[in-house]
């Protein structure tokens, strides 16, 4: 067993680790990044399965963009959350 | 506002507000209190989520073994289908049939590209990424559209800029990387026919480095370099640019014409034929659209 295979099994088992904690973490913040993690890691096992183009693209739209994207959109819910619950406070104010 | 009396009725409804159910809490039935900065009591909610308490109750009973059942049973069916895969690499596989001895043997001398999977994305098979790249437009569009007439063009609160503007970590660390992506963004770009990379991927690169840009110095000085007019022209005359280059394929059946750029030497920037152009046109198409999807998320407008 040569040290580039027990790189990959921890790769693997880091991956299942990673997937298996996004499910179960209740931060959804913290799920975004374990979610951005377990593309990096995606993207090395890419890299160990000759596959480099697949592994770009993996760490600059899988770990990059959507977590990105992911990011403004729990953003944007907390802000329609903090508005919901002025818009509530409003109304039992006038009552 | 009236003193809040049950404690734990709160700590449970906490996430039942604006039609978000954190599913992850159903999972454990005591929750530790998150600290946010939206805290949620009881008495803040609709009404409707106070009486549904029952039902609340009642389906975050069954939840958690629904979807232990339903993720066993995807687990069982994903597994038994991985069991079901041929070897990897042996020489039966599906895969391996006069296509990709095609490919292999005469990519090179055909297409010009020393990056075979780039000679056939956006060679042999460009009309399929033709077709891509017109997905990602209409997305694009779709997005402009809904995002644009809903909101107006506002402005991010003052009080967000404030915050993410003043972090001196964040600047200094922009300062130092961000030249850093934009440059391999392009280099990624531009090598896309020989080595691994190509439009999408060094678009993607492009988009995320100046999206790190925007947030940590606002969307003030990206505005010289990317306003909604460039923005908007820009995609369009990429996408129009692809057309034109290959819209060819559909009338004569993914053959090949001749175009005026050669192949040339295989492993010299300048070669590769179109690739090297398209790659350029797909790079700008990706690039724009993340800023643009981050940048009408963010604050309503290019």
């Amino acid at each position: 067993m040569t040290g580039l295979d027990v790189f990959q099994l921890l790769l693997l088992g880091g991956i299942v680790v990673c997937g298996i904690a996004a499910c179960l973490s209740r931060n959804l913040l913290v799920c975004l990044i374990i979610f951005m993690a377990y593309s990096v890691m995606m993207s090395v096992i890419w890299v160990l399965l000759q596959a480099p183009d697949l592994a770009i693209t993996e760490a600059a739209v899988g770990a990059g963009i959507s977590s990105i994207l992911l990011f403004i959109t729990l953003k944007k819910l907390r802000d329609i959350r903090k508005k919901v619950l002025d818009e509530k406070t409003d109304e039992t104010e006038a009552l | 506002m009236k003193k809040q009396t049950k404690p734990k009725l709160s700590e449970r409804l906490r996430t039942w507000d604006a039609g978000s159910f954190d599913l992850t809490e159903a999972i454990d039935p005591d929750p530790p209190v998150p600290v946010t900065e939206y805290d949620l009591r009881a008495e803040d909610l609709p009404p409707l989520a106070r009486l549904g308490d029952r039902q609340v109750r009642g389906f975050r009973r069954i939840y958690p073994w629904l979807a232990a059942i339903l993720a066993a049973v995807l687990v069982t069916i994903l597994l038994s289908a991985v069991l079901d895969l041929p070897p990897y690499g042996a020489a039966e596989n599906p895969p391996h049939n006069e296509v990709m001895e095609r490919y292999v043997a005469r990519g090179l001398a055909e297409t010009g590209a020393v990056n075979t999977v780039s000679g056939v994305i956006l060679d042999y098979r460009a009309f399929d990424t033709l077709g891509e790249s017109h997905v990602l437009y209409t997305a694009a569009t779709a997005v402009l559209v809904l995002l644009l007439s809903a909101s107006g063009g506002r402005d991010e609160p003052p009080s967000v800029r404030r915050i993410m503007e003043g972090d001196p970590i964040l600047r200094n660390t922009a300062r130092v990387v961000v030249p850093i992506v934009l440059l391999f963004g392009v280099y990624v770009i531009l090598n896309g026919h020989l080595g691994p990379g190509g439009g999408f991927a060094g678009g993607a690169i492009l988009g995320g480095g100046l999206i790190l840009y925007v947030i940590a110095f606002g969307f003030e000085p990206m505005e010289k370099l990317i306003s909604g007019r460039v923005y908007r022209r820009g995609i369009t005359a990429a996408l129009c640019f692809y057309s034109g280059a290959k819209c060819y394929s559909f009338f004569c059946g993914a053959n090949h014409l001749e175009t005026i750029f050669q192949n040339g030497t295989p492993g010299a920037i300048l070669s590769a034929g179109l690739i090297l152009p398209l790659n350029i046109a797909v790079g700008l198409i990706v690039a724009l659209t993340m800023y643009g999807f981050y940048s009408m998320f963010q604050r309503g407008r290019i």
